[in-house]
């Protein structure tokens, strides 16, 4: 595994891996002594093409945590802003010695483009790419699933999850349903017909366009913000009627099992996807999702980068134990 | 492959350095055993489970994965992290007794120490390896050791479990013999 692009990258067990290994490292994060000599000396790079709170500032926690250099780079106050492409962007950081880029970009594909293309050696970690995908925040939302309602070192089988909101507009829903699929849960989208995708009905889950009707029985509600700034035209009639049909509000919580999970992979449109006492609950592990994101993020760096390169793996004993 | 240790005599190698850990610590009182994973760590717990039945008092025993601090990490395909389990005393102040299946160069060791100094810092930290097989790169000695066994270096010293492998054996493969 040299990039991570797309949950398509992952096998079940890869993805398994990732999550125990977060695991691990979640006690590193809870102990005295939270830095880990392990990626010393490696530089990785923060390039944001668009704005991100917190998934730059969890996966540049996670790499100091594990001791690499941390370069940030956004488009606003770089070259980027400036017209610069980004072939020559990334010419620039293979030049400076980059062994990993995180990527965030606008237009889907960005970080395929990125990774297929010979403008730099070092690895691609996709953070997001326009609509399409966003692996790690999907890594770290199953990972706090399984934390709550699974045991380590096992997939989601017969967990109920429920996503909705803006899944056209969302790369974290199509991210979500492919690992959550992947790992045995059972998915429904809940969105109102004008933000659901062309080929939806292709993707491993349920589609329901009744929010009450699919919170039977749901063990993790997954709240999607919708994203304005994506909207050039009109996808509902007005906020209120959309709160109204499809926002979580403190008497849908109220309907559920005490043990669901209220989840939103943040920033909250809150009073529209959802209200401040749905956001704010006992049953809201939204501010978790945040610090299970670093170390989730620490096992992606770790899978990705701590090893040999492909191909130059050199022969040593293989009693492992023996050393 | 020969077999060098047949499963009686690990037991009483176990049994023999359970004894040398009371009588260099006098008694249980103020120390953690922590294997290193795999065979290390069910090591431990037999030698925690052997102590106990001495003393009869339960024992500190966890484990102490030492994956992160390898210097040979970037030669490898990335593994897996095994679990890092502190007993609910901690190491701050104990007599911290590192446990291991084979002793070779010393660098699994020298990772343990670093890997400890995260967590806090021991009164003391000693080393219990059921076989001592020669060939060290770093200046590292075991304090308690089951067997010590003379190998060449293209050889490889295989420590076989019951909990894993089904059986208690140690097994030297390969090299000219």
């Amino acid at each position: 595994m040299k990039h991570l692009l797309s949950i398509n990258d992952l096998s079940k067990a890869e993805s398994i891996a990732i999550l125990d290994t977060a695991q691990e490292l979640a006690r590193v994060s809870d102990g005295p002594m939270k830095k880990l000599p392990t990626l010393r000396g490696r530089t990785i790079v923060n390039l944001f093409a668009e704005d991100s709170t917190r998934t730059r500032i969890s996966f540049e926690a996670a790499a100091k945590r594990l001791s690499a250099d941390v370069i940030n780079f956004s488009a606003k106050g770089s070259s980027i802003s400036k017209g610069e492409s980004l072939k020559d962007t990334a010419q620039t950081l293979q030049a400076m010695g980059a062994d990993a880029v995180i990527i965030r970009h606008g237009a889907s594909g960005a970080a395929q483009r990125l990774a297929d293309s010979k403008w730099m050696s070092g690895s691609v970690i996709n953070a997001g790419d326009g609509t399409h995908e966003h692996p790690s925040q999907a890594l770290l939302d199953a990972f706090t699933i399984r934390k709550h309602l699974a045991k380590s070192g096992e997939d989601l089988t017969g967990i109920k999850v429920v996503i909705v909101g803006d899944v056209l507009h969302s790369r974290v829903a199509r991210s979500n349903v492919l690992l959550l699929a992947k790992l045995g849960a059972d998915v429904t989208l809940v969105a109102p017909p004008t933000l659901l995708p062309v080929g939806v009905e292709s993707w491993p889950c349920k589609i329901s366009y009744d929010f009450d009707d699919a919170l039977v029985g749901a063990d993790a509600v997954m709240m999607l913000r919708i994203q304005l700034e994506r909207m050039s035209e009109m996808f509902f009639p007005n906020a209120r009627e959309y709160s109204r049909y499809f926002g979580l509000n403190g008497d849908r919580v109220k309907s559920l099992k005490p043990t669901t999970l209220v989840m939103h992979p943040g920033p909250m449109n809150r009073g529209l996807e959802i209200t401040a006492d749905a956001a704010d609950g006992a049953r809201s592990v939204i501010v978790e999702q945040v610090s299970n994101g670093v170390s989730v993020r620490m096992a992606i760096l770790y899978m990705l980068l701590a090893g040999a390169p492909e191909g130059e793996i050199i022969g040593i004993s293989r009693e492992v134990g023996a050393l | 492959m020969s077999l060098a240790l047949p499963a009686p005599d690990i037991t009483r190698a176990l049994t023999r350095i359970s004894h040398e850990i009371l009588e260099r610590n006098s008694g249980s009182e103020s120390i953690t055993l922590l294997g290193i994973p795999t065979r290390g760590a069910h090591l431990a717990k037999r030698i925690a489970a052997i102590i106990e039945t001495i003393e009869k008092v339960p024992v500190q025993v966890g484990t102490l994965d030492i994956t992160l601090h390898r210097d040979d990490l970037r030669m490898r395909p990335p593994r897996a992290l095994m679990p890092t389990l502190i007993p609910p005393l901690g190491v701050e102040g104990r007599n911290v007794i590192l446990i291991d299946d084979v002793l070779f160069s010393g660098r699994t060791i020298r990772a343990a120490l670093d890997a400890l100094g995260e967590i806090g810092r021991p009164k003391s930290v000693q080393l219990a390896v059921l076989v001592d097989r020669g060939h060290r790169e770093l200046p590292i000695r075991a304090d308690f050791v089951g067997k010590n066994l003379p190998t060449s270096i293209d050889q490889s010293v295989l420590v076989h479990l019951t909990e894993l492998d089904g059986a208690d054996e140690v097994l030297i493969e390969g090299g000219a013999k």
